[in-house]
């Protein structure tokens, strides 16, 4: 029907071209991450395994019990027997080490990048638009790069989560050091603080509880990430649904699934008693 | 009151203007135009022009005016929280407008604490922690910080509170912390901004006490802001009137009563209730004659006859206030041939410092007929005030 022909953008082929020249020339970098990610994995995942299951399971309802209270500990009792009962224990542990890896490094990225947005105007500019551009991409889209940056397996699939669930945590850390409020700073500053003296004795202890709900969402978002990473091949619960689709055995898919949800909900109420406990004085 | 103290802090043609280009609303303020002109023409607030003051060492100032008088701005330029656009502010010989920032720290940890409206207490502090801060931020070693904010806490009452956190203490209490904490700091000025305007009356009039006491032990130079005539008047040493950031009038609470520089300021102290402020000392008069303690009871009766006195104040060689003697007592000892007075000194007589307000005086000439002696510190005799002298100042406070 178009006659006139606009040459159709080469977005794609650029974006490419971006991602080979990447690959070639950091290949070094590259194997270094995904060596010392891949012993990471190893060891946190043998540790968690090495562990007798009434062992952990008994660490884990302890948790929630001094943490939360005794709701919260006979659920995971609950939850934690059934994820054991339908034989999807160690699943769960591969699911868990990636959750844990994965936030641990956005929380570390995500941070010093939070506190630097909080306290300059012109980085906080450039930084929001490539966090909204970061979470709005669909989230497979990650999966891709990924592959030939570190291959098929668990590494790239924490690659893709870091990517996927370090927003929320930049986010509230910057939301919550410009919402200390305006007075609060003044005085620091009448007392003559320095820059850093304000940070650390001010701004920081006062938006901790914010800080903290961004990690939980993190958390979050690494959870649904690292099941979803399955299609890479990073184990865990999300391969069980995985081969259950490829399978089409609807059951063993649902099964896995509330396995997710059960984590989910455990490291969710774990993490929000941890930030609500530091709002108070 | 007497202008001999030394100056703490000079503060010369300082202006302020918010917005982008403040050379041209300068430019037109030279021009002689206006607050509200400049704003229409250039989109820019003057927040303050030419300001020029001095605060001197020990000296409680009070910086009065309405909201959008540039009170706020004035204080803060000081120690710079909001940048001064031109004008230099002299401490300790230091231009602080020029000062690096690096030597801003230094100036504002040695010489400026501040206490704010709102308390501004930190919140996931302890109140002992609270009050540590200044020194904490200077490096200054845990166990003498410790013991400098132990000692501020006490003098404002708050021993026992250490480990409060601020929103478990009311609302005169935090600011007790706040003036702990700026206390505690030992910096050499202590800025006040409506440190007490967040309280309710009551608890403001005994801050307001408390404070006054305070800062006549310590003798620490204060610079308060408020927007409450009365409350600059109950705590003043001197009074700088500002509107629309410039200042009107600068002088003592009573000269700005007496002598209200423009209509403005007329107007402004029309509500406020002038005994309450106009001292003893405006209202005494010399006294026309005493008597020496060495005096014999002849030459003080002929002191008494030749001015018409029925009672006699007397004082010792220093002028030093020892009693008061009656005309019939003095009559009946010289007829009985006694040499000396001291025998008839009586105790017993009315006596006030110099600023004594109005009201009280009145009130002391109930079921007394002696003049009262107005003595300063060293209870040396000033003057007295007499009866009629009360009720003529009454009336014409009232009058106004």
């Amino acid at each position: 029907m178009m006659d006139f022909d606009i040459p159709r953008i080469p977005l794609g082929d650029w974006i490419e071209g971006g991602l080979d020249f990447l690959t070639s020339e950091f290949s070094g970098v590259t194997r270094a991450i995904s060596r010392t990610t891949q012993t990471g994995i190893s060891l946190l995942n043998d540790g968690l395994m090495w562990m007798p299951i009434w062992a952990l399971m008994a660490l884990v309802i302890l948790l929630c019990w001094r943490l939360s209270g005794r709701r919260l500990a006979i659920g995971a009792l609950l939850g934690l027997g059934l994820i054991w009962n339908l034989g999807l224990w160690n699943p769960m542990i591969q699911t868990l080490t990636l959750v844990v890896l994965a936030t641990l490094v956005a929380i570390v990225i995500a941070l010093p990048l939070g506190i630097l947005a909080a306290v300059s105007d012109r980085f906080y500019r450039v930084i929001m638009p490539i966090l909204d551009f970061m979470q709005t991409m669909p989230a497979f889209v990650y999966l891709i790069p990924a592959i030939p940056f570190f291959g098929i397996g668990s590494v790239s699939g924490i690659f893709a989560t870091v990517i996927f669930s370090m927003p929320p945590a930049i986010r509230f850390t910057t939301l919550g050091i410009r919402q200390v409020p305006k007075e609060l700073v003044e005085a620091a500053d009448a007392f003559g603080s320095t820059r850093s003296q304000k940070l650390v004795k001010v701004q920081l202890p006062l938006s901790l509880p914010t800080v903290m709900g961004g990690i939980n969402q993190t958390i979050m978002l690494a959870l649904s990430m690292v099941v979803i990473a399955a299609m890479i091949g990073a184990n865990g619960l999300g391969s069980e649904v995985w081969r259950a689709i490829q399978r089409l055995r609807p059951g063993e898919g649902f099964e896995a699934g509330i396995a997710v949800v059960i984590m989910a909900m455990l490291l969710d109420r774990l993490t929000q008693t941890l930030s609500g406990r530091k709002k108070k004085p | 009151m007497q202008n001999d103290s030394q100056v703490k802090i000079q503060v010369r043609n300082l202006s302020k203007v918010f917005g982008d280009d403040p050379k041209k609303a300068l430019k037109l303020r030279d021009e002689g135009l206006k607050r509200p002109e400049i704003l229409e023409k250039t989109g820019q607030t003057l927040g303050l022009s030419n300001i020029d003051f001095d605060v001197r060492d020990g000296e409680l100032l009070v910086i009065m005016g309405l909201s959008g008088s540039g009170k706020s701005t004035l204080i803060r330029c000081l120690n710079r929280l909001i940048e001064p656009t031109e004008g230099d502010i002299i401490i300790g010989g230091e231009n602080i407008p020029r000062l690096s920032e690096k030597a801003l720290l230094q100036c504002r940890r040695r010489h400026f604490s501040m206490v704010f409206q709102n308390f501004a207490l930190f919140p996931h502090r302890t109140v002992q922690m609270n009050a540590e801060y200044g020194l904490e931020i200077r490096g200054i070693p845990k166990a003498e910080r410790q013991e400098k904010a132990t000692h501020a806490l006490k003098q404002v009452g708050l021993e026992g509170w250490e480990h409060a956190y601020p929103t478990q203490l009311s609302g005169g209490m935090q600011q007790r912390v706040g003036l702990a904490r700026a206390l505690a700091n030992d910096a050499s000025v202590l800025l006040m901004d409506e440190a007490f305007s967040a309280l309710d009356p009551l608890i403001r009039r005994d801050m307001q006490q408390e404070l006054i006491e305070l800062q006549h032990r310590t003798k620490k130079t204060t610079i308060f802001i408020t927007h409450d005539l009365d409350e600059a008047i109950n705590i003043g040493d001197r009074i700088i009137l500002l509107r629309d950031g410039e200042i009107v009038q600068i002088g003592t609470p009573e000269e700005i009563l007496t002598h209200p520089a423009d209509d403005y300021v007329a107007r402004f102290i029309q509500g406020v209730d002038k005994s309450r402020v106009v001292s003893a000392q405006r209202t005494m008069r010399p006294v026309r004659a005493t008597a020496r303690d060495t005096d014999g009871p002849r030459t003080v009766l002929r002191k008494m006859v030749e001015n018409g006195l029925d009672s006699i104040y007397v004082v010792d060689r220093e002028r030093r206030l020892l009693g008061i003697v009656t005309v019939d007592e003095i009559d009946a000892a010289a007829k009985s041939g006694q040499e000396a007075i001291d025998t008839l000194i009586s105790k017993d007589f009315p006596s006030v410092g110099p600023d004594e307000p109005l009201a009280s005086l009145y009130k002391m000439f109930t079921g007394n007929s002696y003049p009262i002696a107005v003595i300063d510190e060293d209870s040396r005799l000033m003057g007295v005030v007499v009866k009629g002298a009360v009720l003529e100042q009454l009336a014409e406070a009232e009058a106004e």
